[in-house]
């Protein structure tokens, strides 16, 4: 057995022994926001023809949930282990570059799924939802999870405190994901913040995913998988090749 | 054989520090080693090399003939670390730590092995305590477990005793002794330069990232100089045939060079001859502290 397997399974037990914070907290958050939000808008919007407005709000919650939780594995592990110094356990082993990245990698992966389907379980409690391609939900999940984990590897390895962390959780991640069609579809906004939408990510990953629920989206799911994927698989490499450096962890 | 650890023109810059100018060095399998120096010579420097923890600028290092760079993987399988600082990770226990430090080496089915870990170390008890709760000394006998848990063939304890009560660091040496016996390679560093003379068959001293002595500690102390014979006479006064062998003398206390025992027979029969009784007596000799202040003055800089 290589190491590989032991360190994922550290990784996800971290996360797993504190789950109030790393799971329940956050499905939390998303079930206020669906409450609140569906409660002020469920009468006033209906962005698709037959599609109530907490239905339309679920899949962006589900996909905010993933990407930020995916984002904060990963990063929060890295920086906590940096800043109390036993990331040496994990430096002094023999572990190949691709071995600790698919390490901290799938689990960040995990954790943002985990949440995500927390998120749904709990949604599905308040609202139906339609589930028209469950391949294209999966596609997404994993694909946008990945790049959001990886992500968070690199904030992680570059920060040098938590300070340095939360810059990137509040300036990058946090407006990324808000403004993405969350809570909106682009088609309601003027056509400048249309345009600039299309620049986000995030949105992609959004709409392909509601395409996933509802076999309706702004743009087409094949497009924004093209986008996606391969910025989950140049993510990776980039991750891998900065590992390889051995940048601030091998300083 | 392969040398357990071989440096070879190893430097290490950092941006406004030269850490390493320069190392060669073989410890040999089997060896107990100290490297000694003052803070800020490069020892911790040296290890961080070794294990992979940070890169060479320049030189190559190995450890039992693997490249600690182009070989790491296996370079590292071969060492056993115990950090300087006192690290854990407060959402395990004590025997999580220990299982997930062995799956990372690709070890399952370690447990006992981590149980005797456990016992040797005095831990026994602690296994399922979380590494939060436990004491300074507790978490540093872990580390040391964490270090052995793959069975290194080389173990690198860098400062391993420095705040560590006195049980503690004899149950420690007494476990290092051992796994030295059972074959396993010891590089130390420590302050306690007493512990390192105790210990260690051969002696690195650094300074400003340059090895400035190597030998075996015994023809350390030995080439160090003589013994000295510390005396308080009453009355004051050393007999003349004493007086070539005068060091220095303050009242009524005389130091005198003694370089054979043998010789410390008719020093006390001179003075009997003379009227003159020894009140109080010592036996001197250099220790490896001598020779290190020694070494480090005349490395200049």
């Amino acid at each position: 057995m290589s190491g590989f397997r032991m360190l994922l399974h550290k990784e996800i037990l971290r996360f797993w022994k504190v789950m109030l914070q790393t799971v329940a907290a956050p499905v939390l958050t998303a079930l206020l926001y669906l409450l609140i939000f569906s409660h002020v808008l469920e009468a006033h919007v209906e962005v698709y023809p037959g599609v109530g407005y907490s239905a339309f709000l679920m899949p962006g919650l589900i996909m905010m949930s993933v990407l930020q939780n995916a984002f904060a594995n990963s990063s929060s592990s890295l920086i906590q282990s940096k800043i109390t110094g036993n990331i040496v356990f994990v430096l002094l082993p023999p572990f190949s570059h691709l071995e600790f990245l698919l390490a901290y990698l799938l689990a960040a992966m995990a954790r943002g799924l985990l949440v995500g389907l927390g998120v749904a379980a709990v949604g599905l409690l308040f609202t139906d939802l339609p589930l028209a391609h469950p391949a294209w939900l999966l596609a997404y999940a994993l694909s946008a999870s990945a790049v959001f984990g990886c992500i968070g590897i690199f904030a992680g390895i570059w920060a040098d405190k938590f300070d340095h962390l939360a810059g990137v959780q509040n300036f990058v991640i946090m407006p990324l994901t808000f403004l993405s069609g969350v809570f909106y579809s682009i088609h309601s906004l003027p056509p400048f913040w249309q345009a600039v939408s299309h620049l986000n990510p995030v949105f992609y990953m959004i709409d392909g995913f509601r395409y996933g629920f509802f076999g309706v989206s702004d743009v087409s799911p094949w497009l924004g998988m093209a986008i996606v994927l391969p910025s989950a698989a140049l993510l990776t490499l980039a991750a891998w090749l900065l590992l390889r450096s051995g940048y601030k962890l091998r300083h | 054989m392969p040398a357990a650890i071989r440096a070879r023109g190893l430097e290490k810059r950092f941006k406004s520090v030269h850490a390493l100018r320069g190392i060669d060095l073989d410890i040999e399998q089997g060896e107990f080693f100290a490297l000694l120096g003052p803070n800020g010579a490069g020892k911790t420097t040296f290890i961080s090399i070794l294990a992979g923890l940070t890169r060479a600028t320049a030189g190559r290092a190995e450890v039992m003939g693997h490249d600690v760079a182009r070989d790491y993987r296996e370079a590292r399988r071969q060492l056993g670390v115990v950090p300087q600082e006192l690290v854990f990770d407060p959402f395990f226990t004590v025997r999580e730590s220990l299982c997930f430090q062995s799956g990372y080496f690709g070890l399952r089915r370690n447990d006992a092995w981590i149980d005797e870990l456990l016992l040797h170390l005095g831990l026994a008890d602690k296994a399922d305590t979380n590494m939060r709760r436990l004491s300074g000394g507790m978490k540093r006998r872990v580390l040391v477990a964490q270090a052995l848990v793959h069975r290194p063939p080389v173990i690198v304890l860098d400062e391993p005793t420095a705040g560590v009560d006195v049980e503690l660091r004899q149950s420690l040496w007494a476990f290092v002794r051992r796994l030295n016996r059972e074959g396993h390679t010891i590089l130390l560093t420590t302050h306690y330069l007493e512990e390192a003379e105790a210990l260690c068959e051969r002696v690195a001293m650094l300074k400003e990232g340059r090895v400035v002595a190597l030998d075996r500690t015994a023809d350390l102390l030995g080439a160090a100089g003589e013994r000295r014979l510390e005396l308080k006479l009453a009355p004051a006064r050393l007999p003349a045939s004493l007086e070539g062998r005068l060091v220095a003398c303050s009242g009524d206390r005389y130091c005198l060079a003694l370089p054979d025992y043998a010789e410390l027979e008719s020093i006390l029969a001179t003075l009997r001859q003379a009227d003159v009784t020894v009140e109080e007596m010592a036996l001197t000799q250099a220790d490896l502290e001598d020779v290190f202040v020694r070494v480090m003055r005349e490395a200049g800089g």
